[in-house]
């Protein structure tokens, strides 16, 4: 299967006053191109931070360090100049900001914020860019598209602001689409309409979707694999069938526990206790340990490699190791 | 409607209209009956911006009511005098949908907890006050080493906690909770449900839980009701309005949450809704729902339904339940 992203060794620090914050630590995952990819993981995990080393957003005080490796489609991106850099942005790869609600420009309306980023990559003129972003609107289900492109960001609800910044995202056709968190601000119908266009544009013209979301129902929905971060670190991936029905980190188990299901009604959820630890001083060992039932002596001497523990399916977790103690039968 | 005595709020045919641009009016709650008995948690769910925040707000007397009555242990909430509005606030408290925005920054977490305690002078001296938050904090699971510090240390989550705390710090017997746990990720949501439910049978609470999350709120409520613009379509209890949900909209709702597990979402068909929502500056004629409804018919063109009884304890607002 290829891949169109290949993550290697990637590590993204930011210096503050108080300190350095390791928020991503040498992650390594590749994409696999036409697939829906999830990235799940508690909030601080580093998701965003390593969605936007993927679009070249890192900004100071953020720094990507010279091991970090990132390849699209073979091409190694983090040595593009700035003129590559807008090429690659909104043509090859797009991103729908966690925040969309405070991504929109309030000072222009909706019309022009989409006509400008098309005429930005496309040699269309604005009348011709004009139709193509009623278009995209009505795409996104936003009715009456052709007045709503004359109207202000604050004239739109949360869930239809959400929309367009879906739109604008689409409208290049991008091969690789970064949704962060794209449908928090949305009830549950709304949010089940954008998913199904997504997938329906999907379908038709071949995109690779990396879905970032802490609904693990829109992940079992959604994505056919999924990566599990932990404090700055990928701890478990898979594709979905691995990680819901046999996940092997104790991270990813204690998750998958603490989701309520509306078939399963009463008692108590189960929680994770305790807090994940500080960035600016993550522990040498695994990062997980002091939440963990499953500790040993071993999971404090450092992070443990990446043990594959069935086809496409790998786990960073002492259990898992040859030197760990574990039995690391994996299922 | 209600045929209990142990009964802590009755709302009847509550209105509140907001006024928009010149001469219109948006109705953001229009007609709404529900009442809360003592001891139980009562789930509000629906569409965003379908009126749950002020519908709760106005409950608590924060909003002015345009039309309608909100009865608390049986005393009209909006014709309080002074004095009994000041001991309804103690009684009766609201955790915020918006933990980021409802804290103070400049004040220490402390000060923000204790400021409930000395408004309605509830402790005997500034070591009373230092006791009784330190204990609430550890309640709601902080370190109360934790009280000297200001709210941007602290995660999403446990902001969420302090205005938790601060609700608490009054020892309320009620607590409207907007929204407690949407911005949080699924462990911290767990850690938060848990504890509002062990508070619950500790201190013998009443919740209204207003959420999005249909999940969550099956998992905490005793009953839910279900509010579409402005209006409430169906409450029953819990369990049968997951089990037999009976307005179309209710359906339409339960069918599009996602289940967490790919084999079972694989086989899921929802029930798809055409139509934009409408706005409540100028909602359909008829039942509010009519032009999204699957099964509308002439009738629900023209007649508005109203909440009828259509089982034990379970009430839908729609022309086909009747
Ligand atoms: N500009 C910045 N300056 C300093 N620290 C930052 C900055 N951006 C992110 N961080 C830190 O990096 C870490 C990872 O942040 P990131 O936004 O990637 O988390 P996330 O996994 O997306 O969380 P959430 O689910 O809450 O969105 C956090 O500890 C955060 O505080
Ligand atoms: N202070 C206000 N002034 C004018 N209109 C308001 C005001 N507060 C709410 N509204 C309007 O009333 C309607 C109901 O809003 P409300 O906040 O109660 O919805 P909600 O159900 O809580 O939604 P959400 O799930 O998004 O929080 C909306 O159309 C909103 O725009
Ligand atoms: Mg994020
Ligand atoms: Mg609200």
């Amino acid at each position: 299967m290829s891949q169109i992203l290949q993550v290697e060794n990637l590590s993204v620090q930011f210096h503050t006053y108080t300190g350095t914050i390791q928020a991503v630590r040498d992650i390594s995952f590749g994409i696999r191109e036409n697939k829906v990819t999830a990235i799940v993981g508690e909030s601080g995990c580093g998701k965003s931070v390593t969605s936007k080393a993927v679009m070249g957003l890192i900004q100071k005080p953020g720094v990507i360090s010279k091991e970090s490796k990132i390849f699209f489609k073979g091409e190694d991106i983090l040595g593009y100049t700035e003129k590559q850099w807008e090429d690659y942005r909104g043509q090859k790869c797009s991103i729908v900001f966690q925040d969309a609600l405070t991504a929109l420009n309030p000072t222009m309306d909706i019309g022009r914020q989409i006509t400008e980023k098309i005429r930005v990559h496309r040699r269309v003129n604005r009348q011709e860019a004009w139709q193509e972003g009623i278009r995209m609107l009505e795409q996104v289900g936003i009715p009456g598209a052709a007045m709503r492109m004359r109207q202000y960001p604050h004239e739109f609800s949360g869930g239809m602001r959400q929309r367009v910044m879906i739109a604008i995202a689409l409208t290049l056709h991008p091969q690789l689409l970064i949704a962060d968190e794209p449908t928090t601000a949305l009830d549950v119908t709304i949010q089940a309409d954008i998913l199904d266009m997504m997938k329906e544009i999907q379908r038709e013209q071949g995109m690779t979707i990396i879905l970032i979301t802490h609904d693990l129902g829109i992940v079992a929905n959604f994505a056919q694999d999924i990566i599990v971060m932990y404090a700055g670190k990928v701890v478990e991936k898979g594709s979905a069938e691995d990680i819901f029905y046999h996940p092997a980190h104790p991270y990813t188990e204690a998750l998958l526990r603490a989701v309520p299901r509306l078939d399963i009604s009463g008692g108590q959820l189960e929680t994770i206790e305790g807090a994940p630890p500080n960035m600016a001083d993550p522990p040498a060992g695994c990062p997980f340990a002091d939440r963990c039932k499953k500790k040993r002596p071993v999971c404090g001497t450092g992070f443990p490699g990446e043990a594959e523990i069935a086809e496409g399916h790998q786990v960073c977790c002492w259990l898992y190791m040859d030197d760990g103690g574990g039995s690391g039968d994996g299922r | 409607m209600v045929d209990n005595t142990d009964c802590l709020l009755e709302v009847q045919g509550l209105k509140k209209y907001f006024k928009v641009g010149k001469k219109k009016m948006l109705r953001a709650v229009d007609d709404v009956s529900f009442y809360i008995r003592k001891g139980e948690t009562l789930g509000v769910v629906g569409e965003s911006g379908c009126g749950k925040t002020t519908c709760g707000r106005t409950c608590l007397g924060i909003y002015d009511k345009t039309g309608g009555q909100v009865t608390y242990r049986g005393e009209d909430v909006h014709g309080m005098d002074k004095e009994r509005r000041r001991r309804f606030t103690e009684q009766a408290q609201i955790i915020f949908q918006d933990p980021y925005a409802s804290l103070d920054p400049k004040m220490k977490i402390q000060e923000i907890v204790a400021e409930g305690i000395r408004a309605h002078k509830m402790a005997e001296d500034e070591a009373d006050i230092k006791k009784r938050v330190e204990g609430l904090l550890s309640t709601v699971g902080l370190d109360p080493a934790y009280g000297s510090r200001y709210v941007h240390e602290f995660s999403g989550g446990q902001r969420q906690r302090i205005g938790i705390a601060r609700a608490l710090a009054v020892e309320p017997e009620f607590i409207v909770c907007d929204e407690p746990i949407s911005a949080l990720d699924v462990s911290i949501q767990a850690q938060i449900v848990n504890l509002l439910k062990r508070l619950q049978k500790e201190k013998e609470l009443t919740y209204m839980f207003i959420a999005h999350d249909l999940s969550m709120v099956k998992h905490i409520s005793d009953r839910v009701m279900v509010m579409y613009l402005g209006k409430v379509m169906e409450i029953t209890t819990a369990d049968q309005l997951y089990d037999h949900p009976a307005h179309p909209y209710t359906q339409a709702l339960l069918s599009a949450i996602p289940i967490p597990d790919p084999r079972v979402e694989a086989g899921k068909v929802r029930i798809r809704m055409e139509g934009e929502i409408p706005s409540p500056v100028d909602p359909p004629e008829g039942c509010r729902f009519q032009n999204r409804c699957p099964y509308a018919e002439k009738k629900c063109r023209e007649e508005t339904p109203v909440l009828e009884k259509i089982g034990e304890g379970h009430f839908a607002a729609c022309h086909r339940c009747g």
